[in-house]
């Protein structure tokens, strides 16, 4: 019998030093995640680059009449993208963007084929910037062109 | 005098001796034996891998002093090395088809440590260690494919940075990340730099010491079939001569390769013209290229593209299974299955490739 309550003298601390290690234990674990989070997070941050706001710009001029010759195209440069200025064989301007929806080349156009094409993976698409051919899956995003002057001056819609 | 000597080197190396235990190192060189098989040759691709990425360290350390990372500048700076500077064509050249020579020892290698089942228990984490090493040396070939930044390269850049971003959920932070923008720019040049000399180096060296050390843990896997009959070979001196006499043969076809194909630099990159006619890939992509060439617009509904991408996704992804879902030597069914998928894989890769290249 007096063994029994020594035994239960001696084990009563027990819990509460174990409830005070786990206790521990949790807060070392937290301090060692906030800490690899504090470290982790802003080198995450710095790695992915900052959005730069694109110029709004919705009206750009593409070219001077003369720089494109019937049946013949031109890149030119819309903000900081690039778009395709086709003189078409019946002497219609036409302009889309110059991103082929395929992997992002930039197409060119073909006099022979009067085809918009992209030469990285044979693309092609028809003067109305719809994918024909190869394996872009949607059509060219398509812009407004007007004449002013001497000017081909190129609108998105 | 010379007694003097000798027991002054004597001296040096028991001090080195006792620091470094050198002989302990040296006792296991002499040790270590290389089993003799009629497979025995393909031993040596792993050691030709490894002399070629020390190539590639040497060279690419000496066109580091010239060489300028800036989309105003990297252009000039590659011409200034290949036209200015004393015997830079050679360099650059042999930086450049070195590094091609590696991608092709390394496919050799990886293709006959498959086909000889080198993977099985217990070489599970180098069979790993190596995927990581390959994955590692394509991301070096493609971040330095940039840097000249040439219009080839340029576009190179444009359709691989977008194919990883198609991935879907992650692809677009992913290729946010690897451009450093939206789009190929300065940015995403420095970046390139950044990763082929920095990141990929310090990431190849971890994987490559853990390679290697369990190559000389586990010593040379002997096939099944000749595993009670094989003969042996001293790793030192006789299989490290043989492994020599390949090196040797390697710088001269290096030389000779630089020598009558110098690398050309091209046109500097423009990211307002159009792509060339007739671009194409590096050899060790064009099999990939010619896929996502041939697919589809539309695939059940699907982009063709992306469900070409994840698919060459999943088999980088299964490359890493092949361990652990073929791990018993005795199941012969489950060899037989490997084998026609190892064979059709290479195939498929030997056919698009040459597809790709005369198409």
């Amino acid at each position: 019998m007096k063994n029994d309550k020594n035994t239960t003298t001696s084990v009563s601390p027990a819990p509460t030093s174990l409830a005070r290690r786990s206790f521990l234990d949790y807060l070392l674990g937290s301090t060692a995640l906030a800490t690899l989070g504090a470290i982790v997070y802003p080198v995450f941050k710095f790695m992915s680059p900052p959005q730069i706001v694109e110029s709004a710009e919705n009206s750009v001029v593409a070219a001077k009449l003369s720089e494109v010759p019937v049946n013949s195209g031109k890149i030119f440069k819309f903000g900081n993208k690039p778009g395709i200025l086709v003189h078409t064989a019946t002497g219609e301007f036409k302009a889309f963007s110059a991103v082929c929806t395929h992997l992002e080349c930039i197409v060119q156009y073909r006099d022979d084929t009067k085809q918009i094409w992209c030469a990285c993976h044979n693309g092609q698409y028809n003067l109305s910037g719809n994918n024909i051919g190869g394996p872009p899956p949607r059509p060219l995003e398509e812009y407004q062109v007007n004449t002013r002057g001497g000017d081909v001056v190129v609108t998105k819609s | 005098m010379r007694l003097v000597k000798i027991v002054k080197i004597e001296t040096l190396t028991k001090w080195l001796d006792e620091r470094l235990t050198i002989s302990s190192v040296v006792a296991m060189a002499q040790k270590k034996e290389v089993p003799l098989h009629r497979h025995s040759i393909w031993y040596y691709f792993g050691g030709m891998t490894l002399f070629l990425f020390c190539v590639q360290v040497v060279t690419g350390i000496l066109l580091l002093l010239y060489y300028r990372p800036s989309s105003e500048s990297a252009f000039e700076s590659v011409q200034f090395i290949i036209t200015e500077v004393k015997f830079g064509w050679l360099i650059r050249s042999i930086h450049s088809w070195s590094a091609n020579l590696m991608i092709a020892t390394l496919f050799i290698h990886m293709f006959s440590v498959f086909f000889l089942r080198a993977y099985y228990p217990p070489r599970e984490i180098t069979w790993l260690s190596g995927v990581f090493l390959l994955f590692i040396v394509v991301c070096f070939g493609f971040s330095g494919y940039l840097l000249p930044w040439n219009k080839l390269a340029f576009f190179a850049t444009k359709v691989g940075t977008e194919i990883a971003g198609v991935v879907p959920i992650v692809g677009r932070p992913m290729l946010r990340f690897l451009r450093g923008g939206d789009d190929v720019t300065g940015a995403t040049l420095t970046r390139f730099f950044g990763f082929h000399v920095a990141v990929l180096p310090a990431t190849a060296t971890v994987f490559l010491a853990i390679h290697v050390l369990l190559v000389q843990l586990h010593g040379m896997h002997v096939p099944k079939k000749y595993e009670h009959n094989y003969q042996r070979m001293k790793f030192f001196p006789n299989f490290i001569l043989r492994d020599l006499i390949g090196w040797i043969l390697a710088i001269g076809v290096l030389a000779a390769l630089a020598a009558l194909f110098p690398w050309e630099l091209g046109e500097k990159a423009d990211p307002f013209a159009p792509a060339p006619a007739g671009i194409k890939p590096e050899w060790y992509f064009l099999f990939m290229f010619q896929t996502l060439k041939w697919l589809p617009a539309k695939i059940l509904g699907m982009d063709g593209e992306v469900l070409g991408i994840m698919a060459f996704n999943g088999v980088a992804f299964l490359l890493f299974l092949v361990p652990f879902i073929d791990r018993d030597p005795e199941n012969r069914r489950r060899r037989l299955i490997f084998n026609v998928i190892g064979v059709i894989a290479l195939l498929f890769i030997v056919v698009m490739t040459i597809v790709g290249y005369v198409t």
